[in-house]
């Protein structure tokens, strides 16, 4: 996902004089090529990372048009307050970009597992949040993101992650994208876990004769409010995935839509309980512990399933 | 615009007669900052600031941080007294509905940025300063901290961006007046030797009078002070200066001036 953050960043760039990445002394083999052929548009602000922030804001009022970019939980939580009274307090043309969304940089320790950010980040105000759900969209949420200005949070994978659509996509900040049809249930899924919902979503087709309907709910705020509804109404029950905690993600906006929608469907929120890993290891093992691979996955579906119809 | 220092003097004294009004009648804290930074405002908007009142938002205007947003009275009351907002809207400060806020807020005109958490300031100003630089932009930025944001890692993590990459177009002014929150500075988080440090940052770095107004025009006029530094003026100056029972007094972080000594200050201010 980084990759093609970089490359559409770099060629929104080439024209856009005001677009500017500012990273917190990190992105090795990611930014040297920005930061060689834009170097007036290019900072390291060093591992300092509420300043990186407030400057990013200075700079986004002087006209720029500023991307900051760090590891998951630097340029979000260590910075908090830069992030609301800096950036977002001032509607400044800021977009926060992490990688290492979730479990990415899993064997590194709690440190570096970014599992509270999209909550954190959804309750800033004028705050935009979008997680893609592979590299296609990321591309997508950057050349979108570098349109709309920001305040935004672009929240990324890391580098190598399969790519989950095979052709080209409509992408537009607050809609929902469905990825495959279906009428049995619905899967919303954010991030990176778009790939193993899919796998999912296809074992329980071919295993279980389940059609169940996939979004990828890229834009986590705004929320797509319709597409959720029209999931409820027309699939009947609806599971959240998320690589992030269960309190105040993508789980917790979809199912504040639907309480307040007034329509009383199975549902059920999967993602990581609020406490920290005691054990470290790769992504997918950190997932498997969590239930968010597809092992674990197709069961916890069915088992809602089997619920709803009891 | 203003330019004896008598003329500077004077602004300075209704900045403070306003500020004095301004927290009596909102009943509100802060009146000994907002005293201890009046001659740097009249200085630097009676005479340093290439700014317009017409024109709030002219691209090339320098532009003013106050970072020590809680002192926002004063600035206020400057911004009034030179046409930025109408004076009238000064008694507004604190009640329901204002947009002049408590910590300063970029709802009045001529308001860049808004603060009130201490060690943004500075963070801020640096990115302006490096965009307008890189922009080719004659502009200059002002940042006016206190002295209790300099225990803030956020405003060091800003002296060593801004040393690092030469900011020559960003000045730095500490209003330090040595009384923090809880105590004299000395006592609660010592900053000295004070100036060594912004010099060991990369600044260049002139300690002068804050109520010096000659001082303080000749300082400001002449920066950059060196090539390829960003200037740090350290200006030594008087918590509730200009007030003689507010002078030096931790009391006049918090305590607004009653009805007595509002017209005790006012009197005194005025000459009477």
């Amino acid at each position: 996902m980084r990759t093609a953050f970089i490359k559409a960043l770099t060629h929104v760039a080439a024209s856009d004089p005001r677009i500017t990445l500012v990273v917190g002394d990190l992105g090795y083999s990611v930014i040297e090529e920005f930061a060689r052929r834009f170097p007036r548009q290019f900072v390291n602000a060093g591992v300092a990372e509420q300043n990186m922030t407030g400057l990013a804001a200075g700079m986004a009022l002087a006209g720029r048009r500023v991307f900051t970019y760090s590891i998951g939980n630097f340029p979000t939580l260590r910075c908090l307050e830069q992030v609301r009274n800096d950036v977002c307090y001032h509607g400044a043309a800021v977009t926060i970009v992490t990688v290492g969304g979730g479990f990415a940089y899993g064997a590194l320790g709690a440190s570096h597992h970014a599992t509270e950010d999209i909550a954190i980040m959804r309750t800033l105000p004028r705050m935009t949040v979008v997680a893609p759900g592979d590299p296609v969209e990321a591309g997508h949420a950057t050349y979108a993101l570098a349109e709309a200005g920001g305040p935004a949070y672009l929240r990324l994978g890391k580098a190598g992650e399969p790519v989950v659509h095979d052709g080209p996509i409509a992408f537009e900040i607050g809609r929902a994208i469905t990825v495959r049809g279906g009428s049995d249930l619905t899967l919303i899924t954010t991030g990176g876990m778009l790939h193993n919902v899919v796998r999912a979503r296809d074992a329980l087709a071919t295993t279980h004769r389940v059609q169940a309907r996939v979004l990828s709910m890229h834009s986590i705020k705004p929320i797509d409010r319709e597409a959720i509804l029209a999931a409820a109404s027309e699939t009947g029950a609806i599971v959240t995935v998320e690589e992030h905690s269960v309190i105040g993600g993508l789980g917790g906006a979809v199912s504040e839509v639907l309480a307040e929608s007034g329509v009383g469907i199975p549902f059920r929120r999967i993602g990581i309980p609020s406490a920290f890993d005691t054990v470290v290891g790769s992504q997918e093992y950190l997932r498997g512990r969590h239930g968010l691979t597809v092992e674990g996955l197709v069961p916890a579906i069915e088992g809602l399933l089997l619920g709803a119809r009891r | 615009m203003t330019t004896t220092t008598e003329d500077i003097r004077g602004l300075a004294r209704r900045i403070r007669a306003h500020s004095l009004r301004m927290t009596h009648s909102a009943r509100s804290s802060h009146i000994g900052g907002a005293l201890s930074m009046a001659d740097l405002l009249a200085a630097l908007y009676g005479r340093v600031l290439r700014v317009d009142a017409g024109r709030p938002n002219w691209p090339e205007r320098d532009r003013f941080v106050l970072s020590k947003g809680h002192a926002c009275a004063s600035l206020y009351a400057t911004l009034a007294e030179t046409g930025f907002i109408p004076v009238e809207t000064l008694s507004t400060f604190y009640t329901d509905g204002t947009t002049l806020a408590g910590h300063v807020t970029t709802g009045a005109a001529g308001v860049e940025v808004s603060t009130g958490s201490l060690g943004h300031g500075l963070p801020l100003a640096c990115g302006m300063a490096l965009a307008l630089a890189r922009d080719e932009s004659p502009s200059r930025v002002f940042a006016l901290l206190s002295d209790g944001e300099c225990d803030e890692g956020s405003t060091w993590e800003a002296a060593l961006f801004g040393g690092h990459h030469q900011l020559t177009n960003l000045i730095a002014i500490i209003d330090y007046n040595k009384i923090q929150s809880l105590g004299h500075v000395a006592d609660v988080m010592a900053l000295e030797p004070f100036g060594a440090k912004w010099s060991a940052f990369g600044w260049a770095v002139a300690e002068i009078d804050g109520h010096d107004i000659d001082a303080i025009v000749r300082t400001l006029e002449t920066v950059p002070l060196e090539q390829h530094k960003p200037t740090c003026v350290i200006a030594h100056t008087v918590k509730g200066r200009g007030v003689s029972f507010m002078e030096g007094l931790l009391t006049y972080h918090y305590k607004p001036p009653s009805d007595d000594e509002l017209a005790r200050a006012l009197d005194e201010l005025e000459g009477r």
